[in-house]
């Protein structure tokens, strides 16, 4: 009688890089009807664009290269590319940008290096990086959460903003938007001047109700948990990230501590959270040995705080990131692991 | 280690990554062994073993007896083939051999009698003891004892440690691919045939403790290799976790003693010698009663056959004829393994003999397997790496595999894959990672044996034209004294006395030049020289040489080999 062949293994597990890519899916939801609750109906609009943007971008670049489109549209990771990256932008930002920037993270950052799993880059963050050197004003057009006012555009609304930037009679535009806690803390900054009073509102010194930081972090940390129990990602660069974060920042602290935010403001303002479970532990372009991603992330943690309080931008997750991504070969060659029977760890020899 | 019992315990140390795959060992393992019936015909491959091919000591048409030998072994790392019945040989040619790209290979083809008689045996030695370890040795090679456990390394080479002192034994009985049952019920129904085997191997290394792994997924093997290890202090059961791939050698030494063999060493090189549980019972068979190793335990399984169950199988049968006597396959059936569903290969044809590394058939249906998607990218999860049991990064093995950058890949240690397809089974993208890493290893392989090539020609060429050269100056030192002998016979006789050149080899005034060329005429490839006082030695060899270069260039065009160029400095 004859067979067929094949020479993988006939027995193994039910993983898939779908599986893995809808777990993500999953792991932000908490986060996203956190953020959607907290500042508002635009960030469901920017998440929706740019996923659908995403998905156009990575159709045509696709049929372009001459490459199968379905199996590269079914395995999740545009959506979850193009989610994350919506996550990072402005609630009142306009239309064009989440489209824009997911085009462009999708097809230059993603597509134009080979597509899943050659890209050096982090797709979101370039795009994310991209926009706000392109187009700065836009990209601050954040407003308030919904403890200060915000929320007071509803959806119908909050797409006419987004598209037509019509606002309802009798709210302005100066009404509606506010400065982040990180600008703020720039501001302060820059003026010199201590910055308790920015950090405490945060730090729920104005009642837990009103800090919608925390609640924002606590979303996250919720996917981010999710995650670590599916076997998605691993303790590695989240716990580097933060243990960076709180690090560089509570050295600052201690130096100067008038002028620098404590390290617990830095870790529950900006993307500090969402970085550390989401961008950062992006399998592609993080280092991929345990020792390697514990630098890794240590740091974009480090990084942050210093572009924070140095830079120019008010958040440096995403310079941050891209700048650790630049490492990760070097980090990768230096870290590996022991092999079964060597003496020697590490480097090659 | 923390006491389970008597002596059994749980192993103190552990390895890196492994899986845990559905085991799948509930179809056989309560089946007992069976012996099949006789069949008609046995195919005997006369290479089954690693090592060189047996040479076949036996004529077509000539009959044998039961446990005659048909092919003796024909070096050190070699094994000698029985007659798994008797009867006639009916043909030496080649046949389909478990491959798994469907070779054939020269065999030996037995036609059975029906009588099943034995030929004359070796002697029996119960008092193995008053034997040494070399005739020990020679018995098992004899006995054509190999390792069972698949990778049927021949026994008395094993055993053949040379200077270094074997202090311990390790048993492997951990069974660790899902689906197989052999060991387990070997170590079930006969522990005692083991247990005396190891005893004899203990003896031939002079070795003082005997350990034996075996995965705590068999507790029935644990209590009766326990029991049967009693009356020894020497033995100790050690239960290893059930994790894939427990019994690779290294993974179990490193559990059971903790010392990571590495790669390029021995397990002797630390007093350490690890056998296959079936493979120390043939020891005790082939010693003590003189029995070669014609059968071997098959475990016959998978959703493909009607009915899973353990044979001993006589070597060289056909799968088709196990096949048959078991029950037949299942409707849809459409693979079959050799060996388990993780290391094992599938096999295109089933009218291939059962070898001795035949430890299990595995029939499946598409149902019974995992499905095979199309390979996504890598993402670099790095759910291979925390796999690996030899801490291997496979992702960046594929990566450098992929984009054949082989010596990266060599950096990154890809010679220390032992292939047990773990990466490939955890891979979420469905890359077949192993196939890379065999692609990679074969390249690696074939790079060297260039290099080694382009070395043995450029050490060919240059000692060829060191050699030509001296034959060069030898030849014009020789034409010189003639030269010099004839210039001063013509000196003489014009009556000229002048005196010779400096030094006979170096006749470099344009003056002495061209005396000499007019002298012996100018050599023009192809024309004969004009001068006919050209020596006649020197016209013959330049003879010889065009012929011999005729010669050349003809074989040449014929096996178009590089270093053939060079052929000339063989003679």
């Amino acid at each position: 009688m004859k067979f067929g062949t094949q020479s993988r293994p006939l027995s193994e597990g039910v993983n898939s890089v779908q599986r893995v890519m809808l777990t993500v899916w999953l792991a932000l939801v908490p986060g996203t009807v956190a953020a959607t609750a907290l500042l508002g109906w635009g960030v469901l609009i920017n998440v929706v664009l740019a996923v659908m943007a995403g998905l156009a971008a990575e159709a045509l670049m696709l049929w372009l290269r001459a490459r199968p489109v379905r199996p590269a549209i079914t395995d999740g990771s545009v959506v979850v590319l193009a989610w994350i990256f919506a996550l990072c932008l402005p609630n009142l930002g306009p239309w064009w940008l989440p489209v824009f920037g997911a085009a462009f993270a999708v097809i230059v950052a993603k597509q134009l290096y080979g597509g899943l799993g050659f890209n050096l880059f982090n797709p979101a963050m370039v795009g994310y990086v991209v926009l706000l050197i392109s187009f700065p004003e836009p990209m601050t057009r954040w407003g308030p959460a919904i403890d200060v006012g915000g929320g007071a555009l509803n959806f119908a609304q909050s797409l006419a903003w987004s598209f037509s930037g019509a606002l309802p009679t009798g709210i302005g535009y100066d009404g509606l938007s506010v400065a982040t806690p990180l600008d703020h803390m720039r501001e302060q900054i820059m003026a010199g001047a201590p910055i308790h009073a920015v950090t405490q509102s945060v730090l729920g010194g104005a009642g837990l109700a009103r800090s919608w930081n925390l609640w924002l972090g606590a979303g996250f940390l919720l996917g981010g948990a999710l995650m670590l129990w599916r076997g998605v990602i691993r303790w590695h660069i989240p716990v580097a990230v933060l243990a960076g974060v709180a690090g560089m920042s509570g050295f600052l602290w201690l130096i100067a501590p008038a002028t620098h935010a404590s390290p617990l403001f830095h870790l529950v303002s900006g993307a500090t959270i969402f970085g550390a479970f989401f961008v950062a532990t992006d399998p592609v372009t993080a280092s991929t040995t345990p020792r390697g991603r514990l630098i890794f992330g240590f740091g974009i943690g480090v990084l942050t705080v210093l572009i924070r309080s140095f830079g120019n931008y008010p958040d440096g997750v995403a310079f941050a990131v891209l700048l650790m991504n630049l490492c990760v070969p070097l980090i990768d060659y230096y870290t590996q692991p022991r092999v079964f029977g060597h003496k020697t760890a590490g480097k090659l020899r | 280690m923390s006491e389970i019992g008597p002596k059994v315990t749980k192993a103190r140390y552990d390895f890196h990554g492994g899986i845990h795959p559905p085991e799948n060992k509930q179809l056989t393992r309560d089946r007992p062994i069976r012996d099949l019936p006789l069949m008609a015909r046995y195919v005997l491959p006369l290479h089954m073993h690693i090592g060189a091919s047996a040479r076949p000591v036996v004529k077509v048409g000539e009959r044998v007896g039961k446990g005659q030998v048909l092919a003796q072994a024909t070096d050190f790392i070699s094994a000698t083939i029985h007659a798994p019945t008797s009867g006639t040989v009916v043909a030496i040619d080649d046949h389909l051999i478990p491959h798994p790209g469907g070779l054939r290979a020269p065999s030996i083809l037995l036609e059975s009698d029906g009588d099943d008689l034995w030929a004359d045996m070796l002697e029996p030695w119960p008092d193995y003891q008053t034997h040494s370890p070399t005739a020990l040795r020679s018995r098992l090679r004899e006995s054509g004892v190999v390792g069972l456990g698949g990778a049927v390394f021949p026994t008395a080479a094993k055993l053949a440690t040379g200077p270094a002192q074997v202090t311990t034994l390790v048993l492997n009985g951990a069974e660790c691919e899902p689906y197989i049952t052999c060991d387990d019920r070997l170590m079930r129904e006969s522990p005692a045939d083991i247990v005396a085997g190891a005893r004899i191997a203990l003896h031939m290394l002079g070795a003082t403790q005997c350990l034996i792994g075996i995965e705590d997924n068999k507790p029935e093997s644990l209590t009766a290799m326990r029991t049967a290890v009693a009356e020894d202090p020497r033995f100790a059961v050690v239960s290893v976790p059930t994790r894939y791939p427990a019994g690779g050698e290294k993974q179990l030494i490193r559990m059971l003693t903790g010392i990571e063999v590495p790669r390029g060493r021995r397990a002797t090189e630390y007093g350490l010698l690890c056998l296959n549980v079936a493979t120390v019972a043939s020891v005790y068979q082939a010693v003590v009663h003189g029995l070669p190793v014609i059968d071997r335990i098959v475990t016959l399984t998978g959703g493909g056959v009607v009915q899973p169950d353990n044979f001993k199988v006589r070597i060289g049968t056909l799968m088709n004829d196990v096949l048959t006597a078991a029950g037949g396959y299942r409707a849809g059936v459409d693979r079959l393994i050799m060996g388990g569903p993780m290391m094992g290969f599938s096999l295109p044809d089933d009218t291939v003999p059962v070898v001795k590394a035949t430890n299990c058939m595995l029939a499946l249906r598409p149902e019974d397997r995992p499905e095979e998607p199309a390979p996504q990218p890598c993402i670099r999860c790095s759910l291979c790496a925390e796999a690996c049991p030899a801490d291997l990064l496979p992702q960046q093995l594929y990566w450098y595999a992929r984009s054949r950058q082989f010596d990266r890949a060599v950096a990154y240690h890809l010679f220390d894959c032992i292939e047990c397809g773990v990466c490939t089974a955890v891979c979420p993208s469905h890359i077949p990672l192993v196939d890379y890493y065999r692609f990679a290893k074969t390249e690696v392989w074939a790079q060297e044996r260039e290099k080694s090539k382009a070395t043995v020609a450029r050490d060919r060429f240059e000692f060829r034209k060191e050699r030509l050269e001296r034959q060069k100056a030898e030849r014009e030192a020789a034409l010189n004294k003639k030269r010099q002998a004839l210039e001063a016979k013509a000196a003489k006789a014009v009556q000229t006395p002048k005196p010779p050149g400096d030094t006979p080899a170096e006749p470099q005034t344009s003056t002495e030049t061209a005396a000499g060329e007019a002298a012996y005429g100018e050599y023009r490839p192809g024309h004969a020289p004009i001068d006919t006082r050209l020596d006649s030695a020197v016209e013959a060899a330049r003879a010889r040489s065009k012929a011999r270069r005729a010669a050349l260039e003809a074989q040449r065009t014929e096996a178009p080999i590089p270093e053939s160029d060079d052929e000339s400095e063989k003679i």
